[in-house]
């Protein structure tokens, strides 16, 4: 009884499987249930988004962004919109800044349905949380449809504005949106918030302290769960953000719930950011006349807007030509995953995935 | 069971059966009359078996669908009820895989013996007045011990499959069957305690002479077996052995075809016949307060079998899963010493009863001290280990002003260093 | 509202610590000697003025005859923001001091900029090809890597360098083959029967290299 050995029990967590939202994987050393190591592995979705960008015209590299982020592609369109107005000095006409924030909002809200719904579904409930955030997410795809045409990758805006107006039935049918949201929250969350199961899968798994947070450079949700009142919509109001009352949900545990809590309360702040920008919204042009190949004088800039993910940041450089000279995107989804491997070890496999599916990331965006 | 009662009073199937085997003993072909009723037995339970799994598929998804704002199946038959028939048809189509590495026998045979348990089980129920293929006189027993044999088989399909996702699913089902086997039989032990009987049919008697249920006396160890039963055949929220998003499928994660197909029944099945025992034990069976008089008797315990498997639907719908060790933690910390001091509980009231050779009447206290008794316990022991509230829900804090850091945690409970960390 | 500090000014605020650690500064960035790098970030994060606690991204510039580091600072408390960036010496093996001891968020990052523009960070702690397999050939970010850039394309390598044999699929969007001087020929080890294996009988002369059609 003396020669037992034991090896580490490695496990493939992916790349395929259901609860890496995508072609992610994480290599665990396991000792029973319990995770000893964790390495993630990357790039299978790797398209080179930022190579491919330096030989197309700005304009051009706007659907490169919905593929990013595929569940937050008008963020994404916006981010870039935004960057390459700031490079070569375009401002937009009120009316496509009206426009852009209620997009940017409702998809937000889009995005955050499937992510507090996949959340759940990683904790183990049954799709059903899924299911009832997907039939919102699908009017909201609605909406979207109703404006630009598609659902999911949407190249909907353009450098100096938007590139459709708001069809008539565009303001009734969100505003009817809008007024039913909060209440099929209320639903989600009698179901969810307070259920015993729940509290006892999330509370306290993947607890992030504050200054890790701060020091791993993570954002978005993830940073307000941490304690960090944090949001560049209000620290750094781009757009029109400054004339919106709202406010900035922050959580105090830093776990996996409080992640979630975020996720719900920033919805209903969204919602408050649509309403009034749908009251406000102005008439006149929806965008001003941009040449589709714009030269940006020589130099550079950065800027970010608050992504449902966190921040999201677009570098771009210009030599002057047509083309960026380099093309860079910060992506939310990678550096909310910097303390990935600090979060699981510890846990068991199963507290490890519901405190991945808390960190919500798309691999589009991951991987670019 | 009147043998002579008229073959076509359907208000039991078994006069129908009766008659024919009255026939033949008539005759004088005793061993016959042995052979076809057994035959028949058998021959009812395998349909019985088909037809339910065919229809239980839909009756899952369309409950989960309702559930889940969605239609559910509803194109292939009317509402879509053949819809099982061609997933059946599909799963039968479907090449069945073996993994190179792993152990084909017991691959092969992991999925027909877990068959063996169920169709025993099914054996001992008494699907109506009379309809029992087999009553035993030990039936809780011989449903206990056949249903042990699951996690063997279980283990067996996990560790053929070479994977490790099957390992650790198999390694889980051993662990929460251990677990919760014990719950179970507690909470049975309460029964056949009060009702003086290890056989089916006269636990049914027992709830039919006495004008009562056993829920009605028995309220704790109805609870105790709902949930260990839940966590015995691994549903929601107890589906830990084949947590989809853990552990892909758990032990079934290498099948494919209709070796899956075979497991998926198994599943549902199961989940069928633990609402026809919950029927048996705590709802009167076939027996309902003289509707059995007008309503064929098996027609009641059909409803109240499905009305169980709809309440395990509902959770499967409405719940997360657990982790295993809470769950594991809460039979052993919870169930387990609340099912045993029931025990003791009923043994007294019954010593009780029989010393004072008192009327059935005494049921009537009996049951009211039951439930002050188990909300007082209930109450008392998570009092005791201040399991209570330990999880509250917070709501968050709405602030206007960023660029602060409102929860800056003492250094020692950080986890982790501001700069620390290791490579990910 | 966040402070865009200029360069300029935390220049000054550097060069009170470290007199020699400034390159240059202009009103966006702030270049920072490479040897120092580490040193001057710890001060940022540290300097109570300052407090550029996140290194929000971190990125780099291949501008042909050098390569850029950029780091994208925030101060959470201060809300200010900050570019600042570093120049390594080498282009041919550029290196740069790893900042994942200042700011752990920039590990990952680092990982990313090693892995697309082959700048490596000396002391990082698992540096690694974040999204391309090991022993991928070059850096793709690289305006050397398939040689593209606008207004004056030129093909580079004709095809995508590729896992066992250099029969890969062309790549380039004006790609011609007078360009590129390379022709498909046959892949070595695979004989022209196997191509009409896979291809079929009928474009048998459009594959095979002996047919005189390319």
């Amino acid at each position: 009884m003396t020669n037992f050995s034991t090896e580490p029990y490695v496990v493939n967590i992916g790349p395929q499987h259901p609860s890496t939202h995508g072609v992610f994987r994480m290599k665990v050393t396991l000792d029973g249930e319990r995770i000893t190591d964790a390495e993630m592995v990357v790039g299978y979705l790797h398209r080179s988004m930022e190579k491919l960008a330096e030989e197309r015209t700005y304009t051009q590299n706007i659907p490169f962004t919905d593929r990013a982020d595929y569940l937050s592609s008008m963020s994404n369109n916006l981010a870039y919109c935004l960057t390459a107005e700031k490079l070569a000095g375009i401002a937009v006409p009120e009316r496509g800044e009206h426009i852009r924030v209620i997009m940017a909002e409702l998809q937000r809200l889009a995005n955050h349905c499937m992510a507090v719904g996949t959340f759940i579904n990683d904790a183990g409930a049954w799709q059903t949380p899924l299911m009832w955030l997907f039939a919102e997410r699908e009017k909201i795809l609605d909406l979207f449809e109703m404006t630009c045409g598609a659902r999911l990758t949407l190249n909907y805006m353009r450098i100096g504005g938007v590139s459709f107006d708001l069809p008539d039935e565009f303001v009734p049918a969100c505003r009817r949106f809008i007024d039913q949201f909060p209440g099929r929250l209320d639903e989600v969350e009698q179901m969810l918030l307070e259920n015993e199961i729940l509290l006892a899968r999330s509370k306290g798994i993947g607890v992030i302290p504050t200054v890790a947070a701060i020091n791993a450079s993570l954002t978005g949700p993830m940073l307000r769960a941490s304690g960090v009142a944090w949001d560049i919509r209000k620290a750094d109001p781009y757009s029109i953000y400054d004339r919106f009352a709202f406010r900035v949900p922050v959580g105090e545990n830093g776990d996996s719930y409080d992640r979630f809590l975020v996720r719900l309360a920033e919805m209903r702040e969204s919602v408050k950011i649509v309403d009034q920008a749908l009251r406000a919204l102005p008439g006149g042009p929806h965008k001003v006349d941009v040449p589709l190949s714009i030269r940006p004088p020589v130099g550079e800039a950065y800027a970010r807007v608050e992504a449902p993910k966190g921040e999201l940041g677009f570098y771009l450089v210009s030599d002057g030509g047509t083309s960026p000279w380099r093309f860079h995107m910060r992506p939310p989804s990678l550096i909310n995953l910097s303390l990935l491997r600090e979060m699981v070890i510890g846990l068991t496999i199963a507290d490890a995935i519901v405190s991945f599916g808390s960190v919500d990331i798309v691999i589009g965006e991951l991987d670019r | 069971m009147n043998v002579l009662a008229n073959w076509w009073d359907l208000r039991s199937l078994a006069n129908p059966v009766n008659g024919l085997l009255g026939w033949l003993r008539d005759k004088g072909w005793d061993e016959i009359a042995y052979i076809v009723s057994g035959s028949i037995g058998a021959a009812a339970i395998g349909l019985f078996l088909g037809v339910a799994m065919l229809a239980l598929i839909w009756v899952e998804r369309r409950v989960i669908a309702r559930i889940q704002i969605r239609r559910g199946p509803n194109r292939v038959g009317p509402q879509g009820l053949l819809q099982p028939v061609a997933d059946a048809i599909k799963l039968m189509q479907k090449e069945s895989l073996t993994p190179r590495l792993g152990d084909k026998w017991v691959f092969w045979l992991a999925p027909l013996l877990l068959f063996i348990p169920t169709v025993l089980t099914l054996g001992v129920v008494p699907f109506g007045d009379g309809m029992t293929v087999a009553d035993l006189n030990v039936g809780v027993l011989f449903i206990i011990a056949v249903g042990s044999v699951m996690p063997l088989v279980v283990f067996m399909a996990g560790w053929s499959s070479n994977n490790k996702y099957s390992l650790l699913g198999a390694m889980r089902t051993i662990a929460m069957v251990l677990s919760y086997e014990l719950p179970a039989v507690i909470s049975l032990l309460s029964v056949v305690v009060l009702t003086g009987s290890m056989q089916l049919g006269e636990i049914i008697n027992f709830q039919k002479d006495h004008n009562t249920w056993n829920v009605f006396l028995l309220p704790l160890p109805f609870a105790i077996y709902l949930i260990a039963s839940l966590a015995e055949i691994g549903r929601s929220p107890y589906d830990i052995a084949e947590a989809e998003s853990e552990i892909v499928a758990g032990y079934h994660t290498e099948y494919s075809g209709m070796k899956f197909g075979l497991f998926y029944a198994v599943e549902l099945a199961n989940a069928l016949i633990i609402g026809g025992l919950f029927a048996v034990f705590f709802f009167g069976g076939w027996w309902t307060y003289y509707l059995d008089v007008i309503i064929p008797s098996w027609v009641l315990f059909f409803v109240k079998m499905l009305l169980g498997y709809w309440l395990f639907v509902w959770a499967r719908g409405t719940v997360p899963r657990l982790r295993i060790d809470q769950s594991l933690k809460f039979s052993w910390q919870f169930l387990v010493p609340m099912g045993l001091l029931n025990v003791v509980l009923v043994a007294f009231e019954v010593a009780l009863w029989y010393q004072l050779d008192a009327p059935g009447i005494i049921l009537a206290p009996f049951a009211v001290i039951n439930w002050l008794l188990t909300a007082g316990l209930i109450v008392g022991y998570v009092r005791l280990l201040k399991l209570e509230h330990t999880q509250t829900p917070r709501r968050l804090t709405l602030t206007e002003d960023v660029g602060i850091v409102t929860h800056v945690p003492a250094p020692s409970a950080a986890g982790y260093s501001a700069a620390g960390g290791s490579p990910a | 509202m966040t402070a865009w500090l200029t360069g300029t000014a935390v220049a000054e605020r550097i060069r009170e610590r470290f007199p020699e650690a400034v390159v240059t500064a202009n009103d966006v960035w702030v270049e920072v000697a490479a040897e120092q790098v580490a040193e001057v970030a710890a001060f940022l994060r540290d300097d109570p003025a300052l407090a550029f606690e996140m290194a929000t991204d971190v990125t780099a510039v291949d501008w042909e005859e050098y390569f850029e580091v950029v780091y994208h600072l925030q101060s959470i408390t201060r809300n200010q923001f900050i570019t600042l960036k570093v120049r390594p010496q080498d282009y041919a093996d550029p290196v740069v001091p790893t900042l994942t001891g200042v700011w752990w968020g920039a590990h990952l990052q680092e990982c990313e900029v090693y892995d697309l523009m082959g700048i490596r960070f000396a002391g990082h702690p698992n540096l690694r090809r974040l999204f391309l397999w090991e022993g991928f050939s070059g850096f793709p970010l690289r305006k050397s890597f398939l040689q593209i850039g606008q207004g004056r394309f030129r093909p580079g390598l004709p095809h995508f360098p590729k896992e066992g044999g250099d029969r890969g699929v062309i790549s380039g969007p004006r790609w011609t083959e007078q360009e590129a001087g390379w022709r498909p020929g046959p892949t070595p080890g695979v004989r022209p029967h196997d191509d009409r294996r896979r291809y079929g009988h009928q474009q048998m002369g459009a594959v095979t290299p002996d047919s005189g059609q390319n």
